[in-house]
């Protein structure tokens, strides 16, 4: 195992190190795909350039990171490529632990078929380690110096400490990530409800112990939080960065083109309709947090893999980094292929419009000989694929979960071969 | 009774007596008022001489005319004898103090001011540099409180071109700023004088141009200003709100201007730290009370012609006025050449008692070649189909000044003078309109400029100059280039580069860079202020110092936005104005450079070089850049909402389903037939099937 994954770092640094040096360095940080007006890595530097000219980083409207990393960075600046391989490594550590989480998973029934064998979980953290090193996408955003890349990393740290039981660590990198953009936020449920789980305390109103785990968990999170916040403040002496950070993710007022469903939308809107239409498009994504919440209350880890993907896909500048974060859970999902129904189809949709937003991009911007609908139909597509993908996954689990309680053959009252259907 | 005549007699002695000292002392009083003016008066012999002495060259070209002509006075230290400097210092003094406001070429009086904020020691010699226009026959004192001047220039250009420039001066002995509120105007226009008392204006210049000043062709002019209307007022350090205030007086302007100067808002308006200083009285470095904007794309026509003549006293009805029925014509058929400005300056004098000035500028560039049939030839019926018949009766002063002496002249004119204008010292003939004698006998002045020589001489190339344009292709990034050159052969100075550019080209100040002859050039001085996303545009204002003979090149690279579809212009393909970058410079002066005018000095006064004449003031402007922003497509807003709402219906509709139904084994429903017979069946109370 530990041969595999050495070899499997090896190559992914690999890539990674001959991409840096290689001609394509300068292309892809340019990639609107791959970078957004928050985790650029030219932002990052425009950032620190403001800071050293003795202006306010958060007086203009180019960097929109949040104080730490910009102090973050400004230690690490020379060595950045090398933090953002570390990040890289970081991720594959965690997923090579993952692998208890699986194994806790146990069913005692007789649908042997559904049950996964220990060979295969053994080979899980591998798989995910793989799956996120060798994703291009990963490579593309690790390349192009993504900040995407240090929040991947800190969520991953989040889900380790939260698979391992530890609530401290996991509240403090729940904080942490929240800190760094708003969406994590609704990772908090899942995280409680698996340590509610790991500790054996059931989900019941009535009882004082789930209440009292409950608060302590939020008290650790808002106090994490709070402790970040006012660091922030003191580090900068302005509240400057909440409207700079926060408000610009959550009132989308750049509308650099990316993958995501926010920018021509927004750019089209009718002003009268802005707002509302805002509002709409982010409680959408915190909205899924409650019912997934209380259909997935037995699955807190499934339930984090749903929450990452609607965030990627629903958020206001997303990029191929946030993508390649949910992908990396796919392969810990293996054993629900057998009832996945279109994954072929979007996995061919997915390829295809990942192949041509360059060629699309390149026709409306460089050539002119497209206009911004060829580019927006693309990510039209790409989003209603990882749409679908994600619809199936959850598909999938609940009817594996159906099976796992009513046996793999289900046969009707009068002895022929029945099908499922959603009622 | 005898007593008695002999008491009236003392009586009359007495007042008599009484009478002459007090008209004795109110003499003496105007005298001292007036000693600025005298003492030029006096000056003149001597600087007839020291000018001739100086100026062998154009003895040898108009040695018979010479004795004819009478040698315009000046004040100019380096023409008259180095004993009198002293004198002259003094004059100069004398004169800051008495007069109200220096008679100047808006250039040098620009100058003169930002000398003064740069260099404390050069303040004399900055502002003697007016005085070099200055003519003997200053007007008697009126009792009137306000004064109007006049004056055409004349300049043919190197290529061919000729340059007229208008100038229009009034001055008002007032203050509406403390407690009087003004009733009665006179000469000064009532609707300008309103606006400054009621905004507490400071400082007040505004500038309309079309077309581009080709820098490099036709040298420098007297009044840069940058393509499109420009608008920069001090507002005094009582006004609390400045930004209301700002706002309110441009919508003011607008209207009187008939300029879209109410398109100026917070997106294009800035606050330059260093490169706009006041030209007036105020010593005010607090740039929280001056506001700058630029509207690059605003087209100038002659609607702007007409608001701008009713601020002039006379109209369009008498002398030099006359020309402007004709202008409009010309400056709708030529405009591509055509570059005139208006400007008005209000600035409070330097000394005890101020005035207000209001100075309006029109500079026109007419093409010889399309109207002069390739003759070298030109004259002011041609240009303006008309000739001047008379000069406003209301102006003080009232001149035609022809620059250059490649050209004969007819009439000729008995006048001469000499002004170091831009670091340059020209020469110019001067007819005095309001002289009887020089409308002669036909009662008219039709000036006709006929050249010597096929070959214009050698143009003096200016010494600063600015280029930018933008690099890069395709939509999502580029790259702004400024090109300074600095043409001195061996001296060095530095500029202020002074860049506003709108918010939705996002500038990366940390790809700033400055190169001069392939090495890096960091500037001394960086005031950057970053944009916020429609909000405010970006303001960069760096001090570099421009090594001697190169050029300087600044690049910064910049990111296209996507902006909302209602924030394109009704023509978004044809892209998106970036205002001139302002470069403003101390240039040592050409006349320093010449290294012969020791020769026309006395020895002994020249064993260091000539301080006063050392450098001058001066702005360029870059051109304006036109820059292509990514547009989305303006016809399918409702397409756009419906379909990404159906893509986000999908994702919840999925969801959903998934979320609130639970897996049945599927029944198979019975067929329609069967349906029928049951419910026949229920009918007839029979058990179903």
């Amino acid at each position: 195992m530990a041969a595999p994954l050495t070899l499997l770092l090896i190559v992914a640094v690999t890539i990674r190190a001959v991409l840096f040096r290689s001609s394509l360095a300068e292309l892809i940080p340019e990639r609107v795909e791959v970078v957004s007006p928050l985790n650029a890595w030219k932002r990052v530097v425009e950032g620190l350039a403001l800071l050293d000219l003795g202006v306010s980083p958060y007086a203009g409207d180019v960097f929109h990171e949040t104080p730490l990393i910009i102090y973050f960075f400004h230690f690490v600046i020379d060595y950045a490529e090398i933090v953002f391989m570390v990040m890289g490594c970081v991720f594959l550590l965690q997923f090579r632990k993952q692998k208890y989480a699986l194994e806790a998973e146990r069913y005692p029934l007789d649908c042997l078929e559904l049950i996964r064998t220990p060979k295969e979980m053994y080979y899980i953290p591998l798989k995910v380690a793989m799956f996120y090193l060798l994703n291009p996408f990963t490579i593309l955003s690790c390349v192009a110096k993504s900040t995407c890349g240090l929040n991947n990393a800190v969520i991953a740290l989040f889900i380790l400490c939260t698979v391992k039981g530890s609530s401290l660590m996991s509240a403090i990198f729940l904080a942490l990530a929240t800190y760094q953009s708003i969406y994590p936020l609704t990772l908090f449920a899942p995280a409680l409800l698996y340590l509610l789980q790991r500790l054996y305390i059931p989900v019941n109103w009535q009882r004082s112990s789930f209440w009292l785990f409950t608060t302590q968990y939020t008290f650790m999170y808002l106090g994490s939080l709070c402790v970040m916040v006012c660091l922030s403040f003191f580090l900068l002496s302005s509240w400057d960065f909440l409207s700079s950070v926060y408000g610009f993710i959550l009132s989308v007022p750049d509308l650099t083109p990316n993958i995501g469903l926010f920018w021509y939308f927004f750019a089209e809107m009718f002003e009268h309709f802005r707002l509302f239409f805002i509002c709409v498009f982010q409680i959408n994504v915190f909205f899924y947090t409650i019912p997934l919440s209380i259909k997935l209350k037995e699955h807190p880890i499934f339930l984090i893999f749903m929450q990452i993907a609607i965030i990627s896909i629903f958020k206001s500048y997303p990029t191929v980094g946030d993508i390649a974060l949910y992908m990396a859970f796919l392969p810990a999902w293996n054993h629900l292929y057998r009832f996945l129904r279109n994954i072929f189809l979007v996995s061919v949709v997915l390829l295809a419009c990942s192949a041509l937003f360059p060629v699309l991009w390149h026709l409306w911007i460089y050539a002119g000989s497209a206009n911004s609908n060829f580019y927006y139909a693309i990510t039209l597509l790409f989003n209603v694929a990882q749409i679908l993908l994600v619809s199936d996954y959850f598909y999938a689990y609940l009817r594996r979960e159906h099976h796992l309680t009513h046996g793999l053959y289900l046969k009707r009252k009068d002895g022929s071969e029945a099908t499922l259907v959603l009622k | 009774m005898a007593a008695h005549r002999c008491n009236i007699f003392m009586l009359v002695f007495v007042l008599c007596g009484l009478t002459y000292v007090f008209v004795r002392a109110d003499i003496e009083d105007t005298n001292h008022v007036k000693d600025a003016e005298s003492v030029a008066v006096d000056i003149a012999p001597k600087a007839n001489i020291g000018a001739s002495l100086r100026s062998t060259k154009t003895e040898d070209q108009t040695q018979a005319a010479e004795e004819e002509r009478q040698w315009e006075a000046e004040t100019n230290p380096a023409d008259a004898p180095s004993d009198n400097k002293a004198d002259h210092v003094h004059d100069t003094m004398q004169n800051l103090d008495s007069r109200p406001a220096p008679y100047a070429k808006d250039q040098t009086q620009e100058a003169a001011e930002e000398e003064r904020q740069w260099e404390a020691t050069e303040v004399k010699e900055a502002d003697r540099v007016p005085d070099t226009m200055q003519t003997p026959d200053v007007p008697p004192l009126t009792p009137a409180k306000d004064q109007f001047q006049e004056e055409l220039v004349i300049r043919p250009l190197h290529s061919g071109d000729i340059y007229a420039s208008f100038q229009f001066r009034t001055m008002w002995d007032t203050d509406f700023l403390r407690g009087s509120k003004v009733s009665h105007y006179r000469l000064f226009p009532k609707s300008l004088g309103q606006v400054i008392s009621k905004f507490s204006v400071r400082e007040l210049h505004i500038s309309f141009t079309q077309g581009y000043w080709r820098t490099m062709q036709w040298g420098q002019p007297f009044l840069p200003s940058p393509p499109g209307a420009e608008l920069w007022v001090w507002f005094q350090d009582t006004v609390t709100d400045v930004d209301g205030a700002w706002k309110e007086l441009t919508n003011v302007l607008s209207g009187i201007f008939c300029a879209s100067l109410n398109f100026i808002d917070s997106t294009n308006t800035v606050q330059p730290s260093a490169s706009f200083k006041p030209l007036g009285l105020g010593n005010v470095t607090d740039q929280r009370f001056l506001r700058y904007a630029v509207l690059p794309r605003e087209i100038v026509c002659t609607e702007n012609l007409t608001p701008w003549k009713k601020l002039l006293p006379c109209g369009s009805k008498v002398a030099v006025c006359l020309m402007f029925d004709a202008l409009m014509k010309v400056a709708s058929s030529q405009s591509f050449r055509l570059s005139y400005n208006t400007s008005e300056i209000c600035h409070n004098s330097y000394c005890k008692s101020t005035v207000w000035e209001l100075r309006q500028t029109l500079n026109v560039v007419f093409d010889l070649h399309t109207s002069g049939q390739g003759k070298r030839e030109w004259s002011l019926f041609k240009m303006f189909s008309r000739t001047v018949t008379e000069a406003c009766p209301l102006a003080s002063s009232s001149k035609v000044y022809v620059d250059g002496e490649l050209f004969e002249l007819s009439p000729t004119t008995p006048l001469l003078s000499q002004a170091v204008v831009l670091g340059d010292r020209r020469t110019y003939s001067v007819y005095d309109l309001t002289n009887q004698a020089t409308f002669g006998q036909t009662r008219s002045l039709n000036m006709l400029l006929r050249w010597r020589a096929a070959e214009s001489g050698d143009m003096l190339r200016p010494l600063l100059h600015g280029e930018r344009y933008v690099a890069g292709y395709g939509l999502q990034t580029g790259e702004i280039h400024t090109l300074m050159y600095n043409n001195h052969p061996y001296r060095a100075f530095p500029v202020l580069l002074l860049d506003t550019v709108p918010w939705y080209l996002r500038l990366y100040i940390h790809t700033l860079t400055v190169t001069s002859k392939g090495r890096d050039n960091k500037p001394s001085y960086i005031h950057y202020q970053p944009s916020k996303d429609r909000l405010r545009p970006h303001l960069l204002e760096m001090l570099v110092q421009l090594p001697p003979n190169s050029v300087t090149e600044v690049t910064m690279q910049f990111e296209r936005a996507l902006l909302k579809w209602t924030e394109y212009t009704p023509d978004p393909n044809h892209g998106f104005y970036v205002g001139s970058s302002v470069i403003s410079a101390l240039v040592p002066s050409v006349v320093a450079m010449d290294t012969n005018s020791t020769r026309e000095c006395p020895l002994f006064s020249s064993f260091f070089p000539c301080k006063e004449e050392s450098s001058y003031f001066m702005r360029v402007y870059t051109e304006p850049l036109l820059v292509n922003l990514p547009t989305p497509d303006f016809s399918m807003p409702y397409n756009v909402i419906c379909l990404t709402c159906t893509v986000v219906a999908v994702g919840y509709g999925s969801l959903y389903n998934l979320l609130t139904r639970t897996f049945q084994v599927e029944e198979p429903s019975p067929g329609l037939a069967k349906r029928l017979a049951n419910i026949i069946r229920r009918l007839r109370g029979v058990p179903l099937l």
